[in-house]
């Protein structure tokens, strides 16, 4: 029957519906309240604490670890090394795919990095638990750290990020190149970064025979429960995650990680509740990171600036035993028009942690190398960086030939040089001072992100009152999915989303696919649209089928869901509500469900990316190169947009990593140790307010027929896209001074200003 | 080390504790006072998230031992809300879509009332000031900026209506 029920597509309703008006964010009251209830805000009866204890060294063994001693403190319940340590029906060394990492659950007594868990302590308090684990005094065989360049072992990889090819050639570079006027060519390095979220990882697990109850900030709940499973020999149906609010995620709460493990393990082992909540320190190894990277780009061009070729190298750092690795050089695939493009990786094995996906895995990395790589080419033709880009402009992906699903981004290109005012910079560096004489330079950089979609599952139930409950196991971990999730329900549904009452967070309910990869609104999304459509079509069944119904017989005409009643599509008149429409047919609610994923075909015959233009302005003191971005213009095109304010944010959000990448995140490793020497907030240095400028972000409209039926592409990561470069480059318009690295220091301004200052004559 | 008897003042109402040496007032808070809306982000007063006033200045509560603070007036989150409807902070931050995981809000807010019971018209400068102790890694500043000035604006037409 739903087959008659005429929907017209979601793209042309925008007028008169919920969609694309910003409301009041769902989780606003709890949060401003602090009610909102994070992992470690539970509290069960008879919970212990454990903590873990963790390695100093960065590679080796642990030969002795004062067991008796932690144990004797007052407190101490229990103490789980390798020795006593439960087994697991899971071998740890054994990913689980799609997205399995190797971890550390004390598995032996090797040491493979600094913080990993080499130990954990169980206790009534949480200070007894610390003191516990303090007290174990590890002593260890040190075998020497492999920290970087010199002494990482290199190796060869056939794949980078998730599952993505490590080599990827479209023409031939050598003939690309050999055919250039001139080859730009220079090396580049981005550092290892830490997610930070703000709430550390935590979980409070609660065992009930073969069932376990996990309380743990979580973005991909029912990939989670299925691999927690296959470590406690359950059936993934034992396993309940409840994951209301994460304290931020940014991927690091995507993956299963050691210390969670453990923790759940002497909850079973002591059939005891147990709170297990990293220190932050403790948060710069065992879950994960944003590798270094060492990047080199060739870039060739002809006389008219058009690029012949694109190669992008870049060695990528990972653990000493798992594979993540920044997919950086993909970041040159899909955007810009060359006949040749190669973009290639090598891992570099270091003891660290294993690197993990960090908002915009690879795009970060590698768009911000690839930005500044096309601000010197620009550079060297003589030309201005937005002319040069728009003179490479990709029609249709580069490469494969195919065509965008929608591409608007000459559109940002226009409308953020505008806003900003470009057209009046001037090519040279060192040529704008402010009325203080600080250097001004102005920069601007590509945006460009992908659009995944995970499959995802929902339920929508109608109710006798007139409200809809939606379900589905989303996750919101502050980019306001709660309130932009339930948005999409209420359209499909024809209410009100005050009508619409949302459950979600939580791996009871039907699948809603992972927060990631931008892709959550659009995945998590089309169920919840889909499971509303079918929801009405069977109300729809109830009333055209019911003789007393104003709607009998509009079967085969069709009704349309407005307002909380089904109209029949020929007569604006005709038209029942839904309380009458169950109240009628003695039913208490109708239930609809849906499944959603990408369609293959989609996918096949289009490229699917946001778009979006970075425009950045630098003022430099001239004497003691300390850098501030004064202003940052972004436009963004993301197909439709379901909620500005929300999108705003996240743009914002995107933004400020960005300048974070370009001036401040780094950890920073002790080459004899392998030891971070910053592993805090104090040192590893993230914006607070007096380090951004206003903002500006343009939201682009864009229609996309294809990416999905909503139209929705996504918004969380694109924003550090083109920032970075686009700071990096306006550095180099303020100082002359062309930064090879991140994040861009005073020093190095410093270093190299007296050279500078005679090179341009200022 | 032994425990030590110490009375606070919590959110009004007075409390005696019996504490082991060198806890925290935020360990007191969220442990055994069951105040979880004061959030631990570093433990090393970097990231401003457990701030909470203490006698009417903000203070870092994973920074800060409870033996030292006896007698002390604390006031939480939980102490600002109200028991009907919001605090014009709150209001503001909700409206002002000032909030996104939500995880630093309990903070900011604390700084905020500190700011705005010192400073009832502060200048975005001023703002920018008293927030720079707290980290938001969604990075939503400008909101948080606008609401806290949008916040102070409320407070003042809130005084001046009942002067009225």
């Amino acid at each position: 029957m739903s087959s008659e029920i005429a929907f017209p597509s979601p793209q042309h309703r925008r007028h008169g519906s919920s969609a694309g008006q910003p409301l009041t964010r769902r989780d606003g009251v709890l949060k401003v309240t602090g009610r909102a209830t994070y992992a470690a805000d539970n509290h069960p009866e008879g919970m212990l604490y454990a903590v873990t204890a963790v390695s100093s060294i960065a590679r080796g063994r642990v030969t002795a670890l004062d067991v008796e001693a932690a144990k004797a403190h007052p407190g101490v319940v229990e103490v789980l090394t390798p020795a006593n340590r439960p087994p697991l029906s899971h071998d740890p060394d054994d990913k689980i795919p799609p997205f399995g990492f190797r971890v550390e659950v004390l598995q032996d007594d090797t040491v493979r990095y600094v913080n990993q868990p080499i130990a954990l302590v169980i206790a009534e308090t949480l200070e007894a638990a610390t003191e516990g684990a303090a007290l174990l005094n590890p002593q260890y065989e040190v075998e020497s750290a492999r920290t970087g360049l010199e002494n990482g072992e290199r190796f060869d990889t056939p794949a980078v990020g998730v599952g993505a090819p490590s080599r990827t050639a479209y023409g031939d570079i050598d003939a690309g190149l050999a055919a250039a006027v001139r080859v730009t060519e220079a090396d580049y390095v981005t550092p290892p970064q830490y997610h930070n979220a703000m709430e550390p990882h935590a979980v409070v697990a609660q065992w009930d025979g073969d069932r376990v109850t996990l309380d743990m900030p979580n973005q991909a709940l029912a990939l989670s429960c299925a691999a927690y499973a296959a470590y406690f020999g359950i059936p993934a149906g034992n396993v309940l995650i409840r994951s209301p609010f994460l304290g931020g995620g940014f991927g690091s709460k995507a993956i299963l990680n050691g210390p969670q493990i453990l923790a759940i393990l002497a909850a079973r082992m002591l059939d005891r509740p147990v709170k297990l909540a990293l220190t932050r320190a403790q948060m710069y190894g065992p879950v994960g990171h944003r590798g270094q990277t060492w990047q080199k780009l060739r870039l060739g061009t002809d006389g008219e600036g058009r690029l012949t070729a694109l190669h992008h190298h870049v060695l990528a750092a990972t653990s000493s035993f798992d594979e993540f690795m920044e997919p950086a050089a993909n970041a040159s695939l899909p955007l810009y028009a060359s006949p040749a493009i190669l973009a290639e990786h090598d891992g570099l094995r270091l003891d660290t942690g294993t690197p993990g996906p960090m908002r915009a895995p690879g795009e970060a990395s590698g768009s911000a190398v690839l930005e500044v790589a096309m601000d010197e080419a620009a550079i060297a033709c003589g030309m201005d960086p937005l002319e040069f880009r728009l003179a490479n402009y990709a029609e249709t992906e580069p490469g494969t030939g195919k065509p965008f699903s929608s591409k608007s981004l000459r559109e940002c290109y226009a409308e953020g040089a505008k806003r900003f005012g470009w057209s009046g910079r001037p090519l040279e560096p060192r040529r704008m001072r402010d009325e203080n004489g600080f250097l001004v330079g102005w920069g601007m950089g590509t945006a460009v992100f992908h659009c995944p979609h995970f499959p995802a599952e929902a339920r929508a139930t109608l109710r006798a009152d007139g409200t809809a409950l939606v379900e589905t196991a989303g996750a919101d971990m502050g980019q306001g999915a709660w309130t932009a999730l339930a948005q999409i329900a209420a359209e499909a549904l024809g209410l009100d989303p005050d009508q619409v009452e949302l459950h979600s967070g939580i791996s009871s309910l039907p699948d809603g696919g992972i927060a990631g990869g931008s892709g959550h609104t659009a995945s998590a999304g089309l169920a919840l649209h889909n499971a509303g459509v079918d929801a009405i079509a069977r109300l729809a069944e109830l009333a055209t089928a019911d003789p007393a119904s104003p709607l009998f017989g509009a079967g085969n005409i069709g009704v349309e869901a407005r307002s909380g009643r089904l109209h029949r599509r020929d007569d604006e008149g005709r038209s029942e509500s839904y309380s009458e429409i169950l109240a009628r047919a003695g039913q208490a609610e109708v239930v609809g469900t849906a499944k959603a994923a990408r369609d293959p075909a989609v996918a096949e015959a289009h490229a699917l990316f946001s778009h979006g233009a970075v425009f950045a302005e630098v003022k430099v003191d001239p004497d003691l190169g300390q850098v501030r971005v004064t202003r940052l213009v972004g436009a963004f095109a993301a197909g439709r947009i379901i909620n500005p304010r929300l999108v705003r944010s996240q743009y914002f959000g995107g933004m400020i990593w960005g300048i974070s990448f370009a001036l401040q995140e780094e950890a920073v490793t002790d080459r004899r140790t392998g030891r971070i020497m910053n592993a805090d907030l104090a040192e590893y240095h993230v914006p607070v307010n007096a380090d951004v400028p206003s903002l500006d972000a343009i939201l682009i409209p864009e229609d996309d027929p294809y990416v999905n039926p909503l139209g929705v592409k996504g918004v969380g990561e694109i924003g550090i896209t083109g920032t970075v470069g686009a700071i990096a480059n306006a550095v180099w318009h303020a100082t002359g001074v062309r930064v090879r690295h991140f994040p861009i220091r005073l020093e190095d301004l410093l270093v190299n200003q007296r050279d500078v200052t005679s090179a341009f004559g200022n | 080390m032994k425990h030590s008897v110490v009375s606070l003042t919590i959110n009004g109402a007075e409390r005696q504790m019996l504490v082991a040496p060198g806890s925290t007032l935020i360990d007191v808070l969220r442990e055994s006072q069951g105040l979880t809306g004061t959030r631990r982000g570093c433990e090393q007063g970097a990231c401003g998230t457990c701030t909470v006033l203490v006698d009417g200045k903000t203070a870092m509560s994973c920074m800060l031992p409870v033996e030292t603070i006896e007698g002390a007036h604390v006031e939480t989150i939980e102490g600002l809300t109200p028991p009907q409807g919001l605090h014009p902070i709150q209001e503001a931050f909700l409206q002002g879509f000032a909030t996104q995981c939500g995880f630093c809000t309990s903070g900011m807010i604390m700084v905020a009332a500190a700011l705005l019971a010192k400073n009832p018209n502060p200048s975005r400068e001023d703002v920018v000031r008293a927030i720079s102790g707290n980290i938001c890694r969604c990075t939503g500043y400008e909101a948080i900026i606008d609401a806290i000035l949008d916040a102070a604006v409320r407070i003042r037409s809130a005084a001046h209506a009942e002067a009225a």
